[in-house]
């Protein structure tokens, strides 16, 4: 397993279990053994997420991550004995930043549904491997992290123009859509993962999905008004 | 080391010398003196607390007798095996008395009985690869070193810089402890001199390690001045300009091209002076806080008794006499050479030859191979899967190591009350053998479906315990280590509670993900016998001889007409080996092997598959083929770069060195016979388009200049380089040269030479000027004929062949290994390999090294009748995979593909490529892709139970309160 292998989700977890600091340790830059180099990419997950803990309101120096081989003892317990020091410093989780708890714990868990979204929109940056070290500091702004958040889509099936065809709904792959042959097909906003590839499923000749972005998505339609009834059907029967 | 202690067919003898060598080639008899370490190796667990309470305090010899250690120690701290021994400065050995360590040793490990032990072992084959000698500088205390305490060797100061050195890797000098700020280091210690007692040759290595020893200084410290006074720099390695160029751009980083000498110790501080000149200043004399020498290589100490006992020859400096078409075989048949007693050499090309000696043993010794293999044998595997989880714990006590900061039965009573936890008990030492069988007993007499080992870093005992939970008969891949040594009881010595506490901590996680942890199928597959070797160059050739040597069939592809590559433009080496009559002996022997099929003007179209299971489509000669091979190798080769400097190409007195080479060789009357003739060298390369050392030029140009000095004394031949890169044994001939007077004139890079055809008195001549940095003069030569040391560049299908075997090329174009110093003829691709110029450009007797280092891994593939694919690898879940591709962006082994379904592009991973490190899984939105034995619920299992139970109960109390 390579420092690569660190999830954001991993690092929100334990930030959602009341973790005051997270540190994340990887090999040095550029001494990969093998020839995945994949402590950049734990870089650029750490930066996006110091990023979002900032839109969240946590001081992101909560997260630290550091490069060294293990011939770096001394080093590693300095830097670790400096975080300690920094996070007693920055006080419990939420508390530091004068956040209420379950506004906190509110602003995770919306976060963490977000993950795949967030997977999903910075995917490109995330598997970007930049020689220049400083360039990292710039790859995540404050104002992108905002919009992100700010633009989130969501996806809704328009009853009045679903065939219930189960395109989207075989595609899904969060299972996220419900429905069936003839029944109007509806997308459980709790299992969404904003992937968007029912949009992309379904045939433009219906083009029921919509994306819709800063507004609310409409309540789903009521489940006994689902079934269509098929007017060709009917006259051929 | 721990991989050579781990495998089953390696029998290491420590502290063992020979005594004498009898027999012949397939049958030695080898005599051979165990010499008492006064420690039972099977009992000895390595906790070192006979070292901790050992009275005899003695300078440490691994560290340079810069620290301290004690009679009963570990050599150093990745010793193999890892144990103690009791040198002869015990007080008992040598008064009688003491015998502390066998009081405190709780496994009664130490044995003063024991004696010299005399075994005899049978033998094939003999590899000697006893390393060399560092260069004392001691005994004719050459530059102050052993009168002025601040002169130290570089291998001291390895030390120093070394975690595990005297001053655990902070820097200090000898006299009095103080990070010195100043410090200077000398190139060429007692190498490049012929005074007694020097060597003259060039130590070939001392360049770059003084550039890696700056580097890591100005990490430590980054405001330590460092100064290096230098001769040639040497940086003729893969990958070395530029390292050269990075220790040069650092800041208060100054390289000094002068000689020098050592001036004085001031009283007071210790400093010491070292005196120097330069072009602009002239003769300086500056203090520096520390000297360091960079002492060259020696043969090994005991070369000559050792050549001796094996009935081996020397060379003149020394070091091992070899064969000069086969640098691996000695003077004896049977008995080869690996490393540095070949001669000075640097890491990968030490693993070439040891990968080859491994190779020609093989060839050797082949009728009998598979007789003596050792295999496991292991009960069928109980399926678990369907059981609830029932987990074990053990907590090592590892002697005192743990036990003695960690309150284990504390832990052990806390173990017990977790979850799904059946049985939990401490164990003195959880790696002894009979821990071993207490921890199979306990899996069978309890059902144990889960294992959890709190002891040390799964680093070096993991593939220990994994095998004890398969002799036990349940998958390997159940098990799960806490780390509470390394991580814990070493480092918290000081905080016995809390280190209690984490300890509890660390099992509680460990206990969390071990309950979810799933067997995992290891896939074998079956490996075709065959190889592709691609390249039919001396590379090549000599890959392929060794391979089919070894009873394998294989398939060498070459571009051209004619098997050769560019060794046909080769005439003789610099050592005089005519190349030409080698070559057409090695022609002859690739065509007259049964095994080795040639195809030449052979194109390849096509090539699929993986490690054991290739598939490759060739268009030649003999049509169009489609070959299956288990393994290929990458012999391509390199070419010569095409000047555009210097009127090549425009006038006929302007060629390379390749083709002066060519007309020295045909006889070429007017060149001969001419009057001046000017080499420059670094042509094409060491510039901003090729920014590296083509390695092989400065030879090649002393080479040509005494050949051209032998047929005719009285030619006026210059050499103008930048360095004289003619490092190792090469060295002799370019003192030659310049006692042959062949004129060196050295030129920076930026006052190139420049070249005007003229007529001087009715003679046409081409006028060479150059700028002489320490005259500051221009000179200029007229010269008939002029040579240019045209750069080594990639060849010309290095892309094409990278593509289609799924390997990459590094910056320079040339083909990237897997690892630069220790894998330099393996691809991380797996079942694909490397040697010749098409890894760097290298001069024929290592392309032979290589070659044969390549044959060995090819060998270790295809001798094989299975591979083995690990468990932990990643797998799609197809229905939740939304062809978003984002996995296959970061899989830098190329082991995913997309597969098109009715549901759209799917991802799909193959197991045999994969090597688990989980990249795609942690950038997988959809969570689609799972890295087996780390997948997201085994580790959220084990960030959730990070924070104790408790907690989490305070906190939902909070939480509800608020309400």
């Amino acid at each position: 397993m390579c420092s690569g292998r660190v999830d954001l989700e991993f690092v929100l977890r334990a930030f959602s279990n009341g973790m005051d600091g997270v540190f994340i340790g990887g090999c040095r830059l550029n001494e990969c053994n093998y020839t995945t180099q994949g402590n950049y990419y734990a870089l650029s997950m750490a930066l996006l997420c110091k990023k979002i803990m900032e839109h969240i309101g946590l001081n992101p120096e909560r997260l630290r991550i550091e490069f060294m081989s293990s011939a770096d003892g001394i080093l590693f317990a300095e830097i670790v004995n400096d975080f300690r020091k920094k996070v007693q410093e920055l006080g419990p989780l939420g508390k530091g930043e004068g956040i209420e708890e379950n506004e906190l714990e509110s602003k995770l868990q919306e976060v963490t549904k977000l993950v795949p979204y967030i997977k999903l929109t910075k995917r490109e940056k995330l598997a970007l491997h930049l020689d220049n070290i400083e360039e990292y500091n710039k790859l995540y702004t404050s104002d992108e992290i905002e919009e992100l958040f700010r633009e989130v889509v969501s996806y809704y099936i328009d009853p009045a123009k679903c065939q219930a065809c189960m395109i989207c709904l075989r595609r899904c792959p969060a299972e996220a859509i419900v429905g069936g042959k003839n029944l109007i097909h509806v997308i459980d906003q709790d299992k969404c993962i904003k992937c968007g590839t029912c949009f992309e499923a379904c045939p433009p000749r219906f083009g029921a999905v919509t994306k819709i972005s800063g507004e609310p998505v409409p309540p789903p339609i009521p489940e006994e008004e689902r079934t269509i009834v098929r007017k060709a059907k009917k006259t051929n029967s | 080391m721990v991989e050579a202690d781990r495998h089953t067919n390696i029998e290491i003898l420590t502290y063992t010398e020979v005594e004498s060598v009898e027999g012949e080639a397939g049958d030695f008899r080898v005599t051979l003196t165990k010499k008492p370490r006064y420690i039972i190796e099977d009992k000895c667990t390595g906790c070192t607390t006979c070292v901790e309470y050992c009275p005899a305090l003695v300078p440490d010899p691994y560290n340079q007798e810069l620290s301290t250690n004690k009679a009963v120690h570990i050599y150093f701290s990745l010793a193999v095996p890892l144990i103690t021994y009791i040198d002869e400065n015990c007080l008992y050995l040598q008064e009688k008395k003491c015998r502390i360590c066998e009081a405190v040793c709780e496994n009664e490990a130490i044995d003063f009985t024991q004696a010299p032990e005399k075994i005899e072992v049978k033998v094939g084959a003999i590899i000697l690869s006893p390393g060399f000698e560092i260069f004392d500088p001691g005994a004719r205390s050459l530059y102050g070193y052993g009168s002025m305490q601040n002169v130290i060797t570089s291998l001291d100061f390895e030390r120093l810089l070394s975690s595990t050195g005297p001053y655990e890797g902070e820097i200090r000098r000898p006299s009095d402890e103080k990070h010195p700020k100043k410090i200077a280091w000398i190139q060429c210690v007692g190498s490049r001199r012929v005074t007694p007692g020097d060597n003259s040759y060039c130590s070939a290595v001392c360049c770059t390690y003084t550039q890696k020893q700056v580097i890591l200084a100005k990490e430590h410290d980054a405001d330590i001045e460092a100064t290096i006074f230098h001769n040639d720099i040497r940086s003729y390695g893969k990958d070395f300009e530029l390292y050269y160029q990075r220790a040069e751009e650092l800041p208060g980083v100054r390289f000094i091209r002068s000689y020098v000498s050592v001036g004085k110790e001031i009283p007071e501080t210790k400093n010491v002076t070292v005196r120097y000149s330069t072009a602009d200043d002239g003769v300086k004399e500056e203090e520096f806080e520390l000297v360091v020498l960079s002492v060259g290589l020696n043969p090994p100490a005991d070369a000559v008794s050792l050549a001796e006992k094996f009935g081996i020859e020397l060379e003149s400096h020394g070091f091992c006499k070899t064969n000069p078409v086969n640098p691996i075989e000695t003077s004896r048949p049977g008995i080869f050479v690996s490393g540095a007693f070949q001669g000075p050499t640097d890491i990968p090309e030490s693993v070439f030859s040891a990968s080859g000696a491994g190779s020609q043993c093989g060839e050797l010794l082949d009728y009998r191979r598979g007789k003596l293999v050792k295999e496991t044998k292991y009960p069928p595997e109980k399926d678990v899967s369907e059981e609830e989880p029932r987990v074990g714990v053990f907590v090592c006590h590892c002697g005192a190591n743990i036990g003695r900061v960690v309150d284990v039965p504390s832990v052990v009573e806390y173990a017990m009350t977790l979850p799904n936890v059946v049985h939990a008990q401490e164990q003195l030492f959880s790696c002894t053998t009979n821990s071993a069988k207490e921890i199979i007993d306990t899996i069978r007499e309890k059902e144990l479906n889960r294992v959890i080992i709190a002891a040390c870093s799964p680093r070096t005992l993991e593939p220990l315990f994994q095998d004890t939970l398969r002799e036990a008969g349940i998958n390997q891949y159940l098990l799960e280590m806490a780390n509470i040594r390394e991580h814990n009881s070493w480092v918290h010595s000081k905080e016995k509670e809390e280190a209690t506490q984490k300890a509890k901590d660390l099992v509680r996680m460990s206990v969390a993900r071990g309950a979810v942890l799933e067997p995992l199928r290891e896939i074998e597959l079956p490996v075709n016998k065959a190889a592709l070797v691609i390249g039919g160059g001396i590379a090549g050739m000599t890959c392929a001889l060794s391979i089919a040597g070894q009873g394998h069939e294989v398939y060498l592809l070459e571009k051209d007409k004619d098997l050769g590559g560019m060794a046909r433009r080769i005439h003789y080496t610099l050592e005089g080996l005519d190349v030409q009559t080698y070559l057409r002996d090695l022609v002859r022997k690739v065509y007259q092997h049964p095994l080795i099929h040639v195809y030449t003007d052979a194109v390849i179209t096509e090539a699929t598959g993986y490690v054991g299971n290739f598939v490759t489509k060739v268009k030649s000669e003999r049509g169009l083929a489609e070959i299956k091979h288990g393994a290929a190798v990458i012999a391509i080769g390199a070419q010569e770069y095409k000047p555009t400097e210097y009127f090549y190409g425009k006038d006929d007195r302007v060629m390379t060195l390749l083709e002066l080479e060519e007309r020295i060789a045909k006889g070429e009357e007017k060149l001969l016979n001419s009057q001046t003739l000017v080499m420059i060298q670094c042509v094409g390369c060491r510039n901003e388009d090729r920014n590296y050392c083509s390695r092989v030029c400065c030879s090649q140009a002393v080479k040509n200049a005494l050949r051209l000095k032998e047929t005719n004394p009285e030619m006026d031949i210059y050499i103008l380089f930048r360095d004289m890169r003619t490092y190792g044994f090469s060295e002799d001939y370019y003192r030659e040269a310049s006692e042959r007077e062949v004129k060196f004139i050295r030129y920076e890079p930026d006052s190139k030479p420049r070249v005007e055809p003229v007529e001087e008195g009715g003679r046409p001549v081409l006028r060479v000027a150059v700028t002489d940095p320490i005259l500051g003069e221009e000179l200029a030569v007229d010269a008939d004929y002029l040579a240019l040391a045209a750069a080594v560049v990639p060849p010309a299908e290095n892309s094409e062949v990278s593509q289609l075997f799924k390997v990459s090329l590094g910056q320079d174009g040339f083909f990237k290994e897997a690892h630069v110093k220790l894998r330099p003829v393996e691809f991380p691709t797996e079942g694909v390999f490397l040697c010749g110029t098409a890894h760097y450009p290298k001069h024929i007797q290592e392309v032979i090294n290589q070659a044969y280092g390549a044959a060995s891994r090819v060998l270790t593939l295809l001798s094989q009748d299975t591979v083995t694919a690990s468990g932990s690898i990643c797998e799609v879940d197809e229905k939740r995979c939304m062809g978003c591709g984002a996995c296959v962006s970061v899989c830098a082994y190329g082991a995913i593909e997309f597969r098109d379904t009715k549901q759209g592009k799917k991802a799909v991973v193959n197991p045999v490529i994969c090597k688990g490190d989980g990249l795609c899984n942690s950038m997988c939105p959809t969570g689609a892709i799972t890295l087996k034995h780390f997948t997201d619920e085994e580790i959220f299992r084990q960030i959730d139970a990070a924070v104790p139970e408790e907690e989490i109960a305070k906190r939902f109390d909070a939480a509800v309160g608020d309400v």
